[in-house]
């Protein structure tokens, strides 16, 4: 963000902007207006609604300034460092990482299942794509609805359909061990859809050439999938993964939701937590310094994904 | 260094999502053998697992709640019933809910296609002092998580004395960095050559991109929209914490009190997510493939 103002030159690779750098200052200033012209309706927002509360936020996470108006003096690091000796909030930031763990597996290797599946040309592909992405139109309010509904221990369909079998129900969002799996359970229905549809697109870039040409050297259906579909799908797995932990380090409609606030300290996100302490807490200093932590944690997991894939991808 | 994040894992994929959606068969596959027969029946399997959530929601919305809080069958002892969805109609403000997500998704999605597309076409196209520092600021800004900004933005509509209103409610809603980086990728792939013609003839910038910008761009321009209404429809945590007034709430936020209020009428709940999830799930029926290629599109990062 420190980058010298006048370096257009140098984004070459940017557009054909970069053409006409070198036109005389009049000019210059002129299209600089322009510029600002077009840019202004979005500026107003980017820099009210994201840039402000960001800088906004930072300095708040240094304050006890509370809900209620009250507090507001600089009271330096404290927040912080309470924020490091605070068991809860690093009880939450390993549930939600569990929780990412738990959730990006399944909705990763499910939706790849799905879209070879239904990529295979089999008849009603129709109904295939309505069902498995339909989910991901609803409000997460609606999913928990449902999926409390579902989960019920002595009403619900899934303890009733168990008990069809002889296997007796849990009670899914009560019990401790049960509540993350019955949300990861939840998050799975409602959002794989969205990675499907992902693979399904990148299957269908895959030339037919390359399997025609495969098929002619003998490899069967297995060998095409691990050497040709696989390794093609390698950039668009990349992507998902990369999404999909972002959006699940982000959790908390269903949490909140799904638990009816009776969130324990075996549910509770980082989100969650940034949610009490400023809103049922009113400590907004406070709520502050967890987001930027929070915040901390994701730019790290970014960078490491990052790290991790590039190799592989490029 | 934040930039890297975003554009490294999509830069291969600018190829991405351009093929069509229609049945995806591949020459040699249609032989029918046994491995077909088993990826039918999982693919069945799945199906149903899948949509017997949203069939169980329908038959408990028609059940009386006395036989809802009684058994888990699929046939109501006393029969099938609408009761639950007049009851939910007439008490409730499901109507009204629906309305103003209907308004704020609807102003959400103009305002951040029509600022976006305005910026991201600047950030293409002009030259400007400033342009590289704006495009990096966008990029980086794509990283950061709306859930980390409710403390300063909830403060910021205090101030502002914005929370309980239409404008708390929808303004801050307005960003999306992504939406414009998709955009001004778009862009950078349009031929220059027509609207340097146009230049040559006189147009004014504005013209060139209303006339001839704009209608090329069509395709992503559909893609972004359906991608940001969809969000703006459903988004639950912004508007909770915005808006307190019962009639000022989207579904999603009214949706939370009705589980309350309702608390163990399991049919009236079931009434509710239903009527709640209806009029997208209609709009999908009936643009399917306009909105399976505008989320894919979207999702893989433009073009």
């Amino acid at each position: 963000m420190t980058t010298s103002t006048v370096s257009n030159r140098a984004v070459a690779s940017a557009g054909p902007a970069a053409r006409k750098a070198a036109g005389p200052a009049r000019n210059r200033r002129r299209s600089t207006l322009t510029g600002y012209a077009f840019m202004a309706p979005f500026l107003v927002f980017f820099l009210l609604f994201l840039i402000w509360p960001v800088v906004h936020g930072v300095y708040l996470s240094f304050t006890n300034q509370s809900l209620t108006g009250s507090g507001g003096q600089i009271i330096g690091f404290s927040n912080y460092l309470e924020a490091f000796t605070d068991s809860q909030m690093w009880g939450a930031i390993l549930n939600t990482l569990w929780f990412t763990l738990l959730s990006t597996v399944p909705l990763v290797l499910i939706a790849l299942a799905m879209a070879l599946l239904v990529q295979m040309g089999l008849p009603a592909q129709w109904l295939w794509r309505l069902s498995f992405f339909m989910p991901f139109l609803l409000a997460s309010t609606v999913v928990s609805l449902i999926w409390a509904w579902l989960f019920n221990p002595s009403l619900g369909l899934i303890n009733s359909f168990l008990a069809t079998f002889g296997i007796e129900g849990v009670a899914w969002l009560q019990d401790p061990r049960w509540s993350m799996v019955s949300i990861v359970i939840a998050t799975v229905w409602w959002t794989v859809g969205f990675n499907f549809l992902l693979y399904l697109a990148a299957l269908q870039n895959i030339p037919d050439q390359q399997y025609e040409a495969a098929a002619l050297d003998g490899a069967g259906k297995w060998r095409q999938l691990f050497s040709i579909t696989i390794p093609q799908l390698a950039p668009t797995t990349v992507l998902i993964l990369i999404l999909q932990v972002l959006a699940s380090l982000k959790v908390f409609d269903q949490i909140y939701q799904l638990l009816n606030q009776a969130i324990t300290p075996s549910t509770r996100s980082a989100v969650v937590y940034i949610f009490e302490t400023g809103f049922t807490g009113y400590r907004f200093g406070y709520s502050s310094a967890i987001s930027y932590i929070f915040f901390a944690l994701i730019i790290i997991v970014s960078l490491v994904q990052l790290r991790a894939t590039s190799r592989k991808s490029l | 260094m934040t930039t890297d994040v975003i554009t490294t894992p999509k830069a291969p994929l600018t190829t991405g999502a351009r093929g069509s959606n229609g049945t995806g068969h591949r020459p040699g596959e249609k032989s029918f053998g046994a491995g077909r027969v088993i990826a039918f029946a999982i693919l069945i399997v799945l199906a149903i697992a899948w949509l017997l959530p949203f069939a169980w929601a329908i038959v408990t919305s028609l059940k009386s709640e006395t036989d809802a809080a009684s058994s888990a069958s699929w046939i109501p002892e006393n029969g099938f019933t609408l009761g639950a969805y007049s009851q939910v109609l007439a008490e409730g403000n499901i109507p009204l809910w629906t309305v103003n997500s209907i308004l704020t998704a609807v102003v959400i999605t103009a305002l951040t296609v029509a600022t976006g597309a305005l910026a991201a076409y600047a950030l293409s196209r002009l030259d400007f002092a400033g342009r590289r520092t704006w495009y990096i600021a966008i990029v980086a800004a794509i990283i950061v998580p709306p859930q980390v900004l409710i403390i300063p933005l909830f403060y910021q509509a205090l101030a502002f004395n914005t929370v309980d209103t239409y404008l708390g409610l929808i303004l801050p809603q307005v960003v999306a960095p992504a939406m414009v980086f998709i955009l001004a990728k778009f862009f950078d792939q349009v031929p220059i050559e027509l609207e340097e013609a146009a230049r040559v003839d006189g147009a004014s910038r504005l013209r060139v991109f209303w006339s001839i910008v704009l209608p090329l761009s069509r395709p992503i321009l559909a893609a972004v929209s359906i991608f940001v209404f969809i969000s703006a429809w459903n988004n639950f945590l912004w508007p909770f914490l915005v808006v307190n007034d019962t009639s000022l709430m989207t579904l999603p936020v009214g949706l939370q009190t009705v589980k309350s209020a309702f608390g163990v009428q399991y049919a009236q709940n079931m009434a509710s997510a239903i009527l709640a999830a209806l009029p997208l799930i209609i709009v999908f029926l009936f643009f399917q493939r306009q909105i399976i290629k505008g989320i894919s599109t979207t999702g893989l990062g433009g073009t």
